[in-house]
């Protein structure tokens, strides 16, 4: 290897990472969606010409992970290489080709130099509205869930599809924002774009073939180190989880091979009726990150990095749902996954992965309009509002687990005071929720508690979209069980924890977010821990006493040293 | 402001202790080590010896400007005092919850930071205001009461105030305030209506908090200093820098010491302004590299860019989210781990990865000879013949080339099979890249193009890098000002008394209110000035105006200028046409039938810039003496080249150097590259310049 060239090849992946990072960036500052400004549900990646991933951004969703990863090689097959022109703009929203269901929209621009194509920018924002039913887990099938993008051509040569923009406009609810959301995420691979002729240009490049291969190989390379030390097993993970109308089994059996892992999810439920399916481009990107998690952290995403993790499902399993079948909740499932893929992956790589936590995120939608049951004061209006919130993150072998903190997701929750800002909304409460982390010798992450109404006039339906009602986050070696979510308005009406559900004027919603599970015996656990928790209200005093042993006595001195205000 | 008094700067870092004074065009100054127990002992100490150097006595001191790191590294090392914060009943957990995600996505063992209080010290109220400001739930006197109670018994020295939605009505804030003060007249108090008026309830409530729990230990430094100055025959008024870039009298900053977090480094920016006015130049990239970080700022017409939110504290390898945000006006800069000690190695990729990791002071760098045995950029630095062995701040280490060969070879070379030459060249290469990077990222994020712009470079590892840097960014003027080593205490003495009021107010384009904006601005404006006038009782003080706009639906605002003429008679197709001119320059283009709102406002009273006398620049006369030659790597060509020797104290005006060549002065040396050439400016600036 010539090693000055080296010094280049590693300047430039530097740069191709910044250049992403950058472009992820762009997106959140121009986008309009609450979901990418403010929680980073979004992606950004760069590619060979083969539609090979070199970097990628790393924002708030591994969702998009592998479903970027293989995106590029969609367009490239569907747009035709001949059509692949200067100027163009490819749009998506397809579940299958892009990341999973219709609220996604992955956009992919070629960059040309010298009038030769040298690459492409892709990248992917969830939209708050597609039309169709609205966001929620209620169709029976993806032609109910808003309008289908297919792959195509949003500009031709840098001319705008009006015709496709017009078509866009007639079938959402918030015509601006989407086709403002569509132009941002074009002017975000266009600046990807300008940064890499600028590299190509700084360094004499007419074609990326040399770094991609410097990328690609080393990236490789290192991965598959990783792998082979592991030891050469499989074993069997299971997660039994809420679903729709009945519950889901997820089954993993997981194989470590000298230069790949393969997840095999034969014997997983089938299809559900409603949106929570998950197409399996999404079910390979969450079980591959909890691979990349534990196995190789640090190793940057790309075409290299991602193949020897290797992702199977039976077809129409629930986790490799085909065309039609409803999609739109596909995070619900798709979040749980790191869950079942670790409990196979305990039993291969001991005090490694975390006990069960929350899964997945605790999202909710209000469609607030003006009341119906008596005429409605003047001022009301209609509004959609999208939260995004976390429960508890499942305790690690060596901490407790973090408090209302996602995992696997990474997105942003919103500021109150901002959701407030974009509708008739009110939150009333969001707290953490004592005792609902899963006891242990180290602790579950707490849940939390929200509580939701709306301002005075206004009447709503509130879109669910829970789980771990009826199946708690499970304990490891010992760790007892997280808590379980509740759901009910503020009179005692109990509510599901899916779908789409009215709540009439003047009454709001109560909500209690799951905790993560425990690791370890909670008799273990340190006492000055246990004695901390109680000071902090992260525990009761029941529970210091039931689960951790704490005696009356020392129970009463921590509320004492509270009330002196001393730190514990 | 008159210019004949003798003034004196002073700036707390974590090392050293900088102080400066000046006496007419002569500057005096002076490094003593920081004394963190009592640091006025380190400021009297300093000031000593810069009398003495100008022969004169404690009296002869007109005007003391002063920052500080006291109050980050309160924050950083947690050292504030027992506070309490009151907050709105259901929100107990927000400075705790965070943003409720993780920072670094693929850590599994990840820890995050704890907020600054511990639950149990965070007490709640049954009250509410809404996103209007309208009272939905009334606050109860007799609740307060008991609150106070729980305070008083619990023996809380600072409490902090932050209800949801208090920016747009402090009410209920006030309320409480009124009732601490009468129960609870030991008790500090901070409002976050008043502290941060800002909606965004994570950043408002963790910036008052984070003013509470410093204040005390801030007031009483502050009273402190202002005796042992009196105690030594000072009697001038001391001011405090702030974060914003300008001078807040001593009582503002007791009242408000959040205010002076990162005043070090804006002092720098200050710095690099002030240059920036002296040459005349609009577009300026501040770059300030020490031991263990780099700091990168833009200055556009005189003038560092400002921001409203920044994160202090980061415990994560500087990343992003790892810290607290503080929402105050701050000068915008970016903070990455790359200094002079940071540290590399070879990751699985194959990859040289550099920083934050830094080797310190000890061991130091391997070349120290202290038994670092890891390569650090000085490392690099010295075997690519950047620097000389034996005159090494000015003399007083030497440094040892064979170790910092062997650190390379062992930690990189054999790894990647290169030799120590190359291996120090990728050092480099990716720590110069690192910081070009940042640089660019910051540019775009601005919408600008920093081939525009010049570099003006400070701190004692910056002109070894800033001449790579500069081809890197296409950036063909560098300037390497005098006096580098003390640049933060020099900036305060050219930074103006300012103050910047802000607060949020929704408003639509399409609801446009012409006298609420009248009456909010000059709300903000006449707060902003009675600050600045408490300061300075006569100069003239100028405002300037800005709005944070936005399409509605987007949640990132940029930051409008407007002129007094445009806010004495606000128009809204004035309103619109410079957002959609500023909008454009940031992102390409403007959005189609989209509504724009305005969410921030702020005021910024001022007193006038410093009057500076430009510099005739001189494009160079005569060459410099060299003194010898030695050889030096050239990352450009990616060879060897001979380099010419250069002492700068013997560089007269308008004599020139051709690179390659070192030119060295104690505290650092400059290299300049063979694409370059560098002219010394009559006020002792080492200009650096495209071609031969």
């Amino acid at each position: 290897m010539n090693t000055i060239s080296n010094v280049s090849n590693q300047v430039m992946w530097n740069r191709l990472i910044s250049v992403v990072e950058e472009q992820a960036q762009a997106l959140v500052r121009t986008a309009f969606s609450t979901s990418v400004r403010e929680a980073g549900d979004l992606s950004a990646g760069v590619y060979d010409t083969e539609g090979r991933m070199l970097a990628q951004a790393v924002t708030g969703t591994p969702g998009h992970v592998n479903a970027m990863a293989d995106a590029v090689a969609h367009f490239i097959r569907r747009i035709g290489r001949e059509n692949i022109l200067e100027g163009d703009v490819y749009i998506t929203n397809d579940p299958w080709e892009g990341t999973g269901h219709l609220h996604d929209i992955t956009v992919v621009s070629p960059s040309f130099l010298n009038a030769e194509l040298v690459g492409f920018f892709g990248c992917t924002a969830h939209i708050v509205d597609i039309g169709g039913r609205g966001f929620g887990a209620d169709a029976n099938s993806v032609y109910e869930e808003g309008l289908y993008i297919p792959i195509m051509k949003f500009a031709n040569q840098g001319v705008v599809d009006k015709t496709l923009v017009n078509i866009v406009r007639g079938n959402v609810r918030e015509p601006d924002q989407l086709v403002g959301d569509i132009y941002a995420l074009a002017t975000c691979n266009e600046i990807g774009h300008r940064r890499l002729i600028d590299m190509m240009q700084e360094f004499g490049l007419s074609q990326l073939d040399g770094i991609a291969e410097f990328i690609l190989e080393n990236s490789r390379r290192a991965t598959i180190e990783k792998i082979a030390a592991l030891p050469q097993k499989s074993a069997t993970g299971e997660m039994t989880i809420d679903g729709y109308s009945h519950p889901v089994d997820l089954r993993v059996k997981l194989f470590i091979e000298k230069d790949h892992m393969l997840c095999d999810f034969e014997g997983t439920s089938g299809l559900d009726k409603k949106g929570i399916n998950v197409p399996l481009v999404y079910t390979k990107a969450y079980a591959c990150y909890a691979l990349k998690c534990a196995v190789a952290p640090e190793i940057p995403n790309n075409a290299a990095s991602l193949e020897p993790f290797r992702i199977v499902a039976p077809e129409n399993s629930i986790v490799n749902a085909l065309h039609p079948a409803p999609v739109a909740l596909r995070h619900v499932i798709g979040h749980m996954i790191p869950d079942t893929v670790y409990a196979a992956l305990d039993k291969l790589l001991p005090a490694t992965v975390p006990a069960e936590g929350a899964g997945c995120l605790c999202n909710f939608q209000v469609s607030v309009r003006p009341r119906t049951d008596e005429p409605a004061p003047e001022g009301t209006v209609r509004s959609e509002v999208l939260t995004f919130n976390s429960g508890g993150a499942g305790a690690r072998p060596q901490y407790d687990g973090l408090n209302a903190t996602a995992f696997p997701s990474g997105v942003m929750t919103m500021p109150v005071e901002a959701t407030e800002n974009v509708g008739p909304v009110l939150i009333w409460r969001k707290e953490l929720r004592p005792d609902s982390g899963g006891a242990g010798q180290f602790r579950g992450g707490l849940g939390q508690y929200m509580e939701v109404g709306v301002v005075e006039g206004h009447e709503f339906d509130f879109q669910a979209m829970f789980d771990r009602v009826d199946h708690p986050a499970r304990g490891r070696q010992g760790g007892h069980n997280g808590g379980s979510t509740t759901i009910a308005q503020d009179d005692g009406t109990a509510m599901k924890g899916k779908g789409k559900q009215f709540v009439p004027h003047g009454r709001k919603v109560m909500l209690a977010f799951p905790g993560g599970a425990g690791y370890g015996d909670p008799k273990q656990r340190d006492p000055d821990m246990v004695k901390r928790d109680l000071a902090r209200g992260y525990i009761s005093a029941s529970v210091a006493k039931q689960d951790y042993g704490l005696s009356d006595a020392e129970i009463q001195s921590v509320e004492d040293a509270v009330q002196r205000g001393e730190n514990i | 402001m008159t210019q004949a008094i003798h003034r004196l700067g002073v700036d707390i870092g974590g090392t050293f202790t900088d102080v400066v004074l000046e006496v007419g065009d002569e500057l005096f100054s002076t490094k003593v080590l920081t004394t963190y127990t009592a640091p006025e002992d380190a400021i009297i100490d300093g000031m000593h010896q810069v009398l003495k150097k100008a022969g004169l006595a404690p009296s002869a001191i007109g005007q003391i400007i002063h920052g500080t790191t006291l109050a980050t590294n309160a924050l950083i090392e947690r050292r504030g005092a027992k506070t309490a914060l009151i907050t709105t009943e259901g929100f107990r957990d927000v400075i705790e919850m965070r943003t409720e995600s993780r920072f670094e996505q693929y850590d599994l063992n990840l820890e995050l930071p704890e907020p600054l209080l511990p639950r149990q010290s965070r007490l709640t109220l049954t009250e509410r205001v809404n996103a209007s400001g309208e009272v939905l739930c009334a606050l109860d006197e007799a609740e307060i009461e008991t609150v106070a109670d729980t305070i008083a018994q619990a023996g809380y020295e600072s409490v902090a105030v932050g209800l949801l939605h208090s920016y747009a009505n402090p009410v209920h804030e006030n309320m409480i305030r009124d009732v601490l003060t009468k129960r609870l007249p030991h008790v500090m108090v901070s409002l976050s209506s008043e502290v941060s008026p800002q909606m965004r309830e994570y950043e408002r409530f963790n910036t008052v908090v984070a003013n509470a729990y410093i204040k005390p230990l801030m007031k009483s430094y502050l009273g402190r200093l202002e005796g042992r100055l009196k105690n030594e025959g000072v009697s001038c008024s001391i001011f405090l820098m702030h974060s914003g870039g300008g001078i807040i009298s001593l009582e503002s900053a007791a009242d408000f010491p959040v205010r002076l977090v990162e005043s070090g480094p804006a002092g720098g920016a200050v710095f690099a302004a002030n240059i920036a006015s002296k040459y005349g130049l609009d577009k300026v990239l501040s770059f300030d590299m020490g031991g263990t970080t780099a700091k990168i700022c833009l200055i556009k017409n005189q003038t560092p860019k400002t921001s409203r939110v920044f994160e202090v504290a980061r415990t994560y390898r500087f990343k992003k989210g790892s810290g607290m945000p503080i929402s105050i006006p701050v000068i915008d800069m970016v903070e990455i781990g790359a200094g002079g000690g940071s540290l590399a190695h070879v990751d699985g990729m194959n990859q040289i990865r550099v920083g934050p990791e830094s080797a310190g002071s000890e061991p130091g760098p391997a070349c120290y000879g202290r038994g670092g045995d890891r390569p650090a950029v000085t490392d690099a630095d010295l075997v690519l013949g950047k620097l000389d062995p034996d005159n090494f701040a000015g003399g007083s280490i030497q440094l040892h080339k064979d170790e910092s060969g062997k650190a390379l070879t062992t930690v990189i070379g054999d790894t990647l099979s290169m030799d120590q030459q190359t291996a120090a060249f990728g050092l480099a290469e990716v720590v110069d890249e690192n910081m070009a990077n940042a640089a660019r990222v910051h540019a775009v994020e601005n919408g600008e193009d920093l081939s525009e712009y010049t570099m003006i470079a400070f701190g004692g590892a910056a002109p070894l890098h800033a001449g790579r840097l500069c081809e890197k960014l296409s950036i063909d003027r560098l300037l390497v000002p005098p006096g580098a080593g003390v640049g933060s205490a020099i900036g305060f003495l050219r930074a103006p008394f300012s103050f910047e009021a802000n607060r949020s107010v929704y408003m639509r384009l399409s609801d446009f209110d012409p006298s609420l904006i009248t009456k909010l601005l000059g709300e903000l404006q006449s707060e902003a000035i009675s600050f600045v006038r408490s300061c300075d009782a006569e100069s003239e003080i100028l405002s300037e105006f800005k709005v944070y706009m936005r399409y509605s639906g987007q949640g990132w605002e940029i930051p409008v200028e407007l002129s007094a003429a445009q806010v004495a008679n606000p128009q809204v197709d004035v309103f619109q046409s410079r957002f959609e001119e500023d909008y454009t320059a940031l992102f390409g283009r403007t959005v189609d039938g989209m509504d724009i709102e305005i969410t921030v406002w702020a005021v910024n009273a001022t007193t006038p810039a410093h009057a500076v006398q430009r510099v005739a620049s001189e494009s160079g006369s005569s060459e410099a003496r060299v003194h010898g030659q030695r050889t030096m790597f050239d990352p450009a060509q990616s060879r060897e080249v001979d380099a010419a020797i250069v002492l700068r104290n013997e560089m007269a005006t308008g004599q020139t150097v051709q690179g390659p060549a070192a030119i060295t002065e104690d505290e650092t040396t400059i290299i300049l590259p063979s694409s370059r050439r560098a002219v010394r400016q009559p006020d002792g600036c080492i200009d650096v310049l495209v071609g031969k």
